[in-house]
């Protein structure tokens, strides 16, 4: 007989439309982060490192590169006879075929899935996340509050609290009552979207709200167990967690790991962080490269200068660039004497020799203002740049570019070259 | 691919002196973040052979570590895949694999249970990228009952620890003396063999019979004249890894740019076990010129013309000149280090100098052993 105590279930549908051009043909769990990683590497080895050896991986919105990343689960040692890591995209039923319309509704098109584990305690997650956290100390708390549900809260900022999702709980930690981004906040304890639930719980939860549109966690089977008097605890986290789901967070984010000590540190013994490595060659720096304040990924060769900066696997910086305050993902190549300030730049990309990027004045962009923001330049996946253009702050060029596009070699600040799907 | 691989990675050498105390010369750590066997392993992935026997006796435990899985090579199947050999004993069989025909021969169920018609033989201390498969239709192409792949050594290179060979004009051997006194040719032999599994059993049940123990000796140089040994010759990047000077040499190698080009960037890759080390880290004030440095390094001084291996910590003012930094190194703030190979999990105390001469590479071993 098949028997889990607790299964998985990571919410990585989504498409993450605050990172712009970096999740235009990538799930936002499959953005690259921090050199070598993606975001879904985070939670998928909290599984592993957990204890939890089964997870369903809920995938929607392009899903290609997220399939051949988790494969069969080698890289986190979720390949396994019983459990492991299974893709679940949405699927065609003899009646109601739908997307996945929620988070709680992709849960509730794979009950069989989770039935089929006969499991005690379910575990939702999502994809998008950079953290290290300890679910069997969350699921301890779990059990010894005999909850129904339980939720993993952060303390935030007060002033911040009106962003989140916030839970008012009494001195027990059970929650009384909570709010939705709420303009007067009680409480300064954010839901992290973690979420242990008593599987007999959520199963009828979901069951008894199959014909809500777009059945949500948070806007209707929390409130639906917590109206039914079930306890709901919260279950405070106090370590590093960050979410990344804006371009200049994303950003922000990589930049902690170049500290010297960094607040989330890759170089621990234990609770390491797993990832399909399929680059093995080791790092070099030339002859007259200079590389400070960085990270540099496997098969990554400097022989140009990178400060303050992520660099991903297999890049190449020619010699005489200098890159500053950058993300440079994998496969990526920089042209000789080529000048990249406070850039994105995705995966697979070429850029000539003798650009400039990232220098003028700030100037909000002229598409998406939301999206580029803090003089940072982002740039698309596969995408080409020209020898000798410059490039100006709040920017995103994705797509084959050449000088055409470039009226007097130049791209002010603040404007947008998209050429993907020409 | 019509042959099943042996690798012959047992061996020690007295020649890399204190490296062999810790693991088989087939488990030396190479070029940053592989290990010498990583070299045959991918090569026989790459030929296609579906399956291989790794024979193994000298100081394995690195060695089995590394190959604790076979994933990684592409060799976990449920048909063939990868099988490490150690010596059994049995009530027919008291011995220790006296040398590496014995080797195969107490191989031999595996060898009879094999379907494939050739065998390839090749040894897990040598640094180069081989198509086997090349190397199979030249021995058909010219009807060998063995080839023996060889190399031409420069004019100046020191041979005595190779077999020497000649060849007529048709690329026959006509002669095979194994470690020669004087130098008597440049062909040298690499230690990759092919022929037939059914004429390999026979000439290994025909050793074990006579009492015979080693393939060269006994079988190549013994057999020349009467079986049909052909050479093949191989001109790619080729180097064994034998004396403590070609190990120095052979990782120095890959700070060339043709040489990372040649095995890092041209189909096919060379395997190796993935460790889940995070990216290299620079620090404010490292200086880093002409040297690898491996994934899990953290790096505050200063490394010149170096390969650092994996999770090496280098600290603060410190310098590393011409010199190899093996896994899990922890270096002191204030240290020089200059023509050394610095072994595995060794600890370097801050304020330390090592230096070495360049053809005499200082070997630090130190046994404050963990500084976790």
């Amino acid at each position: 007989m098949v028997k889990k105590e607790m299964i998985a279930m990571l919410l990585a549908g989504g498409q993450g439309s605050r990172l712009g051009v970096l999740t235009t043909k990538v799930a936002k769990p499959a953005v690259s982060f921090g050199g070598k990683y993606r975001i879904i590497d985070f939670p998928l080895s909290n599984c592993i490192n957990s204890g939890i050896d089964t997870v369903g991986v809920l995938t929607q919105y392009q899903p290609l590169r997220l399939n051949s990343h988790i494969g069969i689960g080698i890289p986190w040692d979720l390949d396994r006879n019983i459990g492991g890591v299974s893709v679940l995209p949405p699927y065609e039923k003899s009646a109601n075929t739908e997307w996945y319309t929620g988070t709680a509704n992709a849960i509730f098109q794979n009950i069989d899935y989770i039935d089929s584990f006969n499991p005690d305690y379910v575990l939702i997650l999502s994809g998008d996340h950079i953290y290290k956290m300890d679910y069997e100390v969350m699921l301890d708390f779990h059990k010894e509050n005999n909850a129904a549900a339980t939720i993993a809260v952060m303390p935030v900022p007060w002033e911040e609290a009106s962003r989140f999702g916030i839970m008012i709980t009494d001195e027990n930690r059970q929650i009384v009552d909570f709010e939705e981004k709420p303009k007067n906040p009680r409480s300064n304890l954010a839901s992290m979207g973690i979420y242990i639930f008593n599987w007999s719980v959520l199963k009828a939860a979901l069951l008894a709200n199959k014909s809500q549109p777009n059945l949500d966690f948070g806007m209707h089977v929390i409130p639906y167990v917590h109206e039914n008097k079930e306890p709901l605890f919260a279950y405070e986290f106090r370590g590093y967690w960050k979410d990344v789901g804006t371009l200049s967070s994303y950003w922000e984010a990589n930049m902690e790991l170049i500290d010297l000590v960094p607040e989330f540190n890759l170089y621990e013994e234990y609770w390491k962080v797993y990832t399909d490595s399929k680059i093995l060659a080791p790092q070099y720096v030339g002859e007259k490269g200079v590389a400070e304040k960085s990270i540099v990924g496997e098969g990554s060769s400097i022989y140009g200068e990178i400060y303050n900066s992520v660099i991903g696997c297999n890049v190449t910086i020619e010699e005489g660039a200098v890159v500053r305050d950058s993300i440079i993902m994998n496969n990526s190549t920089i042209g000789a004497d080529t000048r990249i300030n406070k850039s994105v730049i995705a995966e697979d990309v070429v850029i000539g020799s003798n650009v400039v990027i990232g220098v003028g004045e700030e100037v909000p962009n002229e598409t998406h203002p939301h999206i580029y923001n803090q003089g940072l330049v982002c740039v698309g996946e596969k995408s080409v740049i020209p020898n000798g253009v410059t490039i100006g702050k709040n920017s995103v060029i994705s797509g084959i570019t050449t000088l055409e596009d470039y009226p007097d070699n130049t791209m002010a600040s603040g404007k947008s070259l998209i050429k993907v799907g020409e | 691919m019509r042959a099943i691989g042996i690798i012959l990675a047992g061996g020690s050498s007295y020649r890399m002196k204190v490296l062999a105390q810790n693991r088989a010369v087939s488990a030396m750590p190479v070029a940053g973040s592989y290990r010498a066997i990583d070299f045959a392993l991918s090569n026989m992935s790459n030929s296609g052979i579906q399956s291989v026997l790794v024979m193994t006796q000298y100081n394995g435990r690195s060695l089995n570590e590394h190959l604790s899985s076979s994933k990684w090579w592409d060799f976990g199947r449920k048909q063939g895949g990868l099988k490490v050999l150690t010596p059994v004993i049995t009530a027919d069989n008291p011995n220790w694999y006296r040398g590496t025909a014995d080797a195969m021969y107490q191989a031999m169920w595996d060898l009879k249970q094999s379907h494939e018609p050739y065998v390839i033989i090749a040894s897990g201390d040598c640094v180069y990228k081989m198509d086997y498969n090349k190397v199979l239709d030249y021995h058909i192409k010219k009807k060998a009952e063995i080839t023996v792949v060889c190399k031409e050594m420069p004019e100046d290179a020191n041979l005595e620890r190779y077999g020497v060979i000649r060849m007529d004009d048709e690329c026959r051997i006509t002669e095979f003396v194994e470690k020669p006194i004087a130098q008597s040719g440049k062909q040298i032999s690499c230690g990759i063999y092919v022929l037939r599994r059914r004429l390999l059993i026979e000439l290994l049940e025909q050793c074990a019979e006579e009492g015979r123990y080693d393939f060269v000796r006994d079988v190549l140089v013994r057999y020349k004249d009467t079986k049909k040994i052909y050479g093949y010759k191989f001109s790619e990047y080729w180097s064994n890894i034998a004396s403590v000077q070609d190990y120095y040499d052979t990782n120095m190698d890959f700070l060339k740019k043709e040489m990372r080009d040649y095995f890092f960037k041209t189909y096919p890759d060379i395997y190796t076990k993935v460790e889940d080390m995070a990216p290299a880290k620079f620090n404010a004030g490292s200086k880093v010129r002409n040297s690898l440095v491996a994934s899990g390094c953290i790096v505050n001084g200063n490394v010149e013309n170096s390969v650092i291996f994996k999770k090496v910590y280098v600290g603060n003012n410190v310098t590393i000149k011409n010199s190899i930094i093996l896994n899990d190194v922890y270096i002191g703030d204030n240290t020089y280090i200059e023509n050394c190979i610095v072994e595995s999990r060794d600890t370097i105390r801050a304020n330390t100098t090592l230096i070495g001469e360049p053809g005499e590479i200082k070997l630090v071993m130190n046994d404050n052993d963990s500084h976790v």
